[in-house]
């Protein structure tokens, strides 16, 4: 059952000052089917649009960003939300309640002069009155004991915790309405490898348990082999290869994704890395066609003028190659 | 036993028997800072009773490896004579780095000793351009004088990373990706012909795609041109890529050293032994077995008495608590953790 | 390069059009100043209270001055007054905020404490007291220096933060490797972040120093017979103008003022953000 269906969505940042008009085309046709209960990774480098994605699939539509075209729909057992048609207090309603949304570095979520009960009691009230303090504290415990918080973590302050757990609390926050689909934006990047690891392992329970759907989207391509179902390789603006997980690692088609496959470094594995000749492009100054063929060792004359299409084949891969299965041969 | 592992720590540690000159010897080292005020300030032990050693004759990779708060990056001030420590000693080539007062002797120890930053977008002035660094540093340092000459040593510089000077000359941090501008930053610090780089964190803040090309030059630097480089990273999978011998941090003491393969592939000390597993892998059939068991207050595991590691570690022993684990030796490696004590 | 600058505002930035314009015809008003008929410090030339017409555009005044003229004075006097005296403390507090900043320590404190003292003397007082104990001496140059020694210390400050905050940026880290030496560091590398707050404050010091220069001109403790804004204000109420019914000698120099002062405000905001390091950056294309 899919839940949230973008059609060829195109988004660009336009400015224009003091006469220099820019225009950078972040997200530039993307298409994507995403399920209910899985867990669907996002992942690309820093330039590649994914941030600018995450804030059009939340609805955060500000100017300078403009959408120029395409749709974002989701679909929930009772309603169907197109979310570039909101108004803000539709908006409002919908966040936290059916989408929610996890992001880097904890404290800018967490009000600093609040104790974490209040922020809770807070994030609570702005969609529904709590008639009965009590009851509403003691849900809040259970929620916070099946992930696994003790319950000081209520009465304390953000900086009296840890960061790792500050992570986890701002992870309880974003799930106690028990929302239908959680974007975490690089929710673990500025952590540490074993909280890392603590604060995954709560998302996968989460989802396991609650049966919603989380789009991960991070750059770590380990951290997509261990709880993604299915990942989507995004480059230059468009998504160049979609699978399941194990397929992308084990048999990439995509000649971006082999190379930052075979790139990967291993504990254990002393031999020759590959490094990717080239430098990612520059959103505003996007190459004509594929926007990987400066790159790519086996461009050809149709990579340079056309934009190849994201063709789906009958495994459920989708890559977007005029080689496609034949890359490499 | 016991006279095997002294030739066996002195090698392990850096020192060959009757060489004194060593390139750089951290001895016990200490660094304690004050928070807060003079009445009500509380101390921090960033860097806690370290001792290393990196060779002269072999140049290494040797890795600095640990979370944030392990005093990694504490360390590698230390090293570059940023701060001075509380305790201890930092002999460069014989010769002690706090006892530099005079501005020709700091010239000259930068001159051998550089840095490489972070963030490659922070490293160099946004609203300068970028080759002005490289003019700045040739001629300072006295690499060259006359205008040819000066432009020849950067291009040289720059081509030994793979770029050149055409490509660099007359452009903003901006126009270059983080890739380029990291290189560029390793280019500066090699103009001078230093002895050692001090690399922190040089490749967290590189695109994936760029990463290991400049993880791989850091190995041809080491290889080709014989510079040793201090690779201070969180990150062990390039860690254990491109080190000889790595030294794992947790809350500013040195709880496990050796070489690489050793370190990481048979961690002995229980922290290291968690971090190994923690890593992610690239490899979706080999996900995690076990959950973890995470510590809730940060501040309270750095002053405690006794091994910081003692609240989460599943071999805890009564003496932990206690006492401050010293170093034992086995293995061909360091280990700072009374699971280890040698049975006499 | 300057007029490469004024012509990029002129085109896209309206506030900066409007500054332009109207300080544009203040400066040309303060030149003609220069082909004046008639000596500003001699009185009744012109018959008395003539209300404007086409031979006196603005009118005569009570002294037999003619109103236009005078003001083309004033207007001159009041614009070099606040110059000087933005300039002259711009020196100062540039000085001391980079020292300040950059060297810390004891010289940081002492530049502080001296800094703090001279924000809390208050001013007005003690120009007044100098205008009594120097009555005849107190020539327009003379309060121009007086108010520079006291206009520095707030912006000194602002300066000195500004530096204290680059110095733990990492590139100011790399230039240290790169053996810069320290004041070359300061002066190249922190500069340009500094200049506009530099900027900044010099049009407030402007403003400033010429509204505390009306405000002791009303009050009689300014050199009288030398035009300027202040002073005809002061002649304006000496000859009970307002009861008197001759409106147009007291409007003229308000008029002008107020253009002069919200001329000079939008001038600086636009310049401001022109210069803020933050959209310099967008217009390199960054």
């Amino acid at each position: 059952m899919g839940v949230l269906k973008v059609e060829d969505l195109k988004a660009y940042y336009m400015t224009d000052i003091y006469g220099i008009k820019r225009t950078v085309r972040a997200v530039d046709g993307v298409s994507l089917d995403i399920n209910e209960n899985e867990i669907f990774g996002i992942a690309g480098e820093s330039s590649c649009g994914k941030t600018t994605l995450i804030k059009v699939l939340s609805g955060m539509v500000i100017p300078p960003l403009t959408v120029i075209s395409g749709k974002v729909l989701y679909n929930f057992k009772d309603e169907n939300i197109n979310i570039l048609s909101l108004d803000k207090d539709e908006l409002r309603k919908t966040r936290w309640e059916k989408i929610s949304y996890i992001m880097q570095g904890s404290m800018s979520v967490l009000n600093p002069v609040r104790k974490i009960y209040k922020t809770f009691q807070d994030f609570v009230e702005a969609h529904q009155k709590i008639t009965k303090k009590k009851d509403f504290m003691r849900k809040v415990r259970s929620h916070l004991e099946k992930l696994g918080l003790p319950r000081e973590v209520l009465k304390a302050y953000p900086h009296h915790l840890s960061g790792g757990m500050r992570q986890r609390v701002v992870i309880a926050l974003a799930t106690i309405f028990r929302p239908n689909v959680i974007i975490a934006d690089e929710p673990t990047t500025a952590v540490d490898v074993v909280v890392q690891r603590g604060v995954l392992q709560m998302l996968k329970e989460i989802q396991e348990e609650q049966k919603n759907t989380i789009i991960l989207v991070t750059h770590d391509m380990a951290v997509h082999a261990n709880i993604a179902n299915r990942v989507a390789i995004m480059y230059a603006g468009r998504i160049v290869e979609e699978g399941r997980t194990k397929d992308i690692f084990e048999s990439p088609m995509h000649p971006y994704t082999r190379y930052l496959i075979a790139s990967l470094p291993m504990i254990g594995d002393k031999s020759d890395k590959v490094n990717i000749p080239g430098a990612p492009p520059n959103l505003a100054n996007l190459p004509e066609g594929c926007g990987f063929h400066p790159r790519c060792p086996y461009a050809m004359d149709i990579c340079r003028e056309k934009v190849p299409p994201l063709i789906e084949n009958e495994d459920g891969r989708r890559v977007a190659c005029f080689k496609g299965r034949d890359c490499g041969k | 036993m016991r006279m095997k592992m002294d030739g066996e720590w002195h090698a392990l540690r850096g020192e060959t028997v009757g060489n004194n000159e060593k390139l750089f010897s951290i001895k016990g080292v200490t660094k304690v800072f004050t928070l807060g005020g003079l009445l009500t300030g509380s101390k921090l032990t960033a860097v806690n009773e370290v001792n290393f050693d990196l060779e002269s004759d072999n140049p290494e990779i040797f890795t600095l490896a640990g979370e944030s708060g392990s005093g990694k990056t504490t360390l590698a001030r230390l090293m570059l004579h940023d701060i001075e420590p509380t305790h201890g000693k930092i002999l460069y080539k014989g010769n002690d780095v706090t006892k530099i007062k005079k501005k020709k002797e700091q010239m000259q120890f930068m001159k051998e000793v550089q840095p490489i930053f972070q963030n490659p977008f922070e490293t160099f002035n946004p609203l300068k351009r970028v080759d002005r660094y490289l003019y700045a540093t040739t001629v300072n340092y006295g690499i060259a004088d006359s205008r040819n000459n000066v432009e020849r040593v950067i291009d040289d510089a720059l081509k030994s990373v793979g770029l050149s000077l055409e490509e660099i000359r007359g452009r903003y941090p901006h126009e270059l990706s983080g890739g380029q501008l990291q290189r560029v930053s390793v280019a500066r610090a090699l103009i001078s012909r230093p002895s050692v780089l001090i690399a922190d964190e040089p490749v967290s803040m590189v695109d994936a795609s760029l990463r290991m090309s400049i993880v791989n030059l850091f190995k041809e630097l080491k290889e080709k041109q014989g510079v040793s480089v201090v690779y201070i990273t969180h990150d062990l999978a390039t860690a254990y890529y491109i080190s000889d011998r790595i030294a794992i941090m947790f809350r500013g003491s040195i709880v496990e050293m050796g070489s690489v393969e050793k370190v990481l592939g048979n961690p002995l000390h229980p922290y290291n032994k968690i971090l190994k597993e923690s890593v992610p892998k690239p490899i979706p059939d080999e996900k995690w077995e076990e959950k973890i068991n995470l510590s809730m207050l940060e501040v309270k595991e750095f002053s405690k008495v006794g091994c910081k590691f003692a609240g989460r570690c599943p071999f805890v022993m009564d003496i932990c608590i206690r006492e401050n684990p010293k170093d034992f030796f086995l293995d061909e490696r360091v280990v700072r953790c009374f699971l280890y004590v040698e049975k006499k | 390069m300057i007029s490469v600058i004024i012509k990029d505002l002129y085109r896209y930035d309206r506030r900066f059009r409007f500054a332009f314009i109207v300080l544009m015809g203040i400066v040309i008003l303060s030149i003609l100043s220069l082909f004046s008929p008639y000596d500003p410090s001699s009185s009744y030339q012109v018959p008395v209270n003539y209300p404007p017409s086409v031979k006196y555009i603005f009118g005569t005044n009570s002294r037999g001055q003619d109103i236009f003229w005078m003001m083309t004075f004033a207007i001159r006097n009041s614009l070099l007054f606040g110059i000087s005296t933005a300039l002259l403390s711009r020196v100062i507090s540039i000085f001391v905020g980079l020292t300040a900043g950059y060297k810390g320590g004891v010289t940081d404190r002492i530049l502080m404490s001296i800094n703090d003292s001279f924000i809390v003397i208050p001013l007005l007082p003690l120009l007044i007291l100098f205008s009594f104990m120097f009555k005849d001496r107190m020539n327009l140059l003379f309060l121009s220096v007086v108010m520079a020694c006291f206009g520095w210390p707030w912006d000194a400050r602002l300066i000195r933060s500004q530096v204290l905050s680059l110095k733990e940026r990492e590139f100011t880290r790399t230039a240290v490797y790169s053996g810069m030496k320290a004041l070359s560091i300061t002066w190249r590398e922190h500069l340009p972040f500094v200049m506009p707050i530099v900027f900044a404050t010099t049009i407030n010091n402007m403003l400033w120093s010429m509204g505390l220069e009306v405000t002791l001109a009303v009050l009689g403790l300014s050199h009288i017979n030398t035009p300027t804004i202040g002073t005809t204000i002061y002649w304006v109420n000496q000859h009970h103008a307002f009861t008197a019914g001759i409106w147009w000698w007291i409007v003229a120099p308000i008029v002008i003022s107020i253009f002069l002062f919200v001329g000079l405000y939008q001038l600086f905001v636009s310049l401001n953000k022109y210069i803020d390091p933050r959209t310099r950056l967008l217009r390199i294309g960054g």
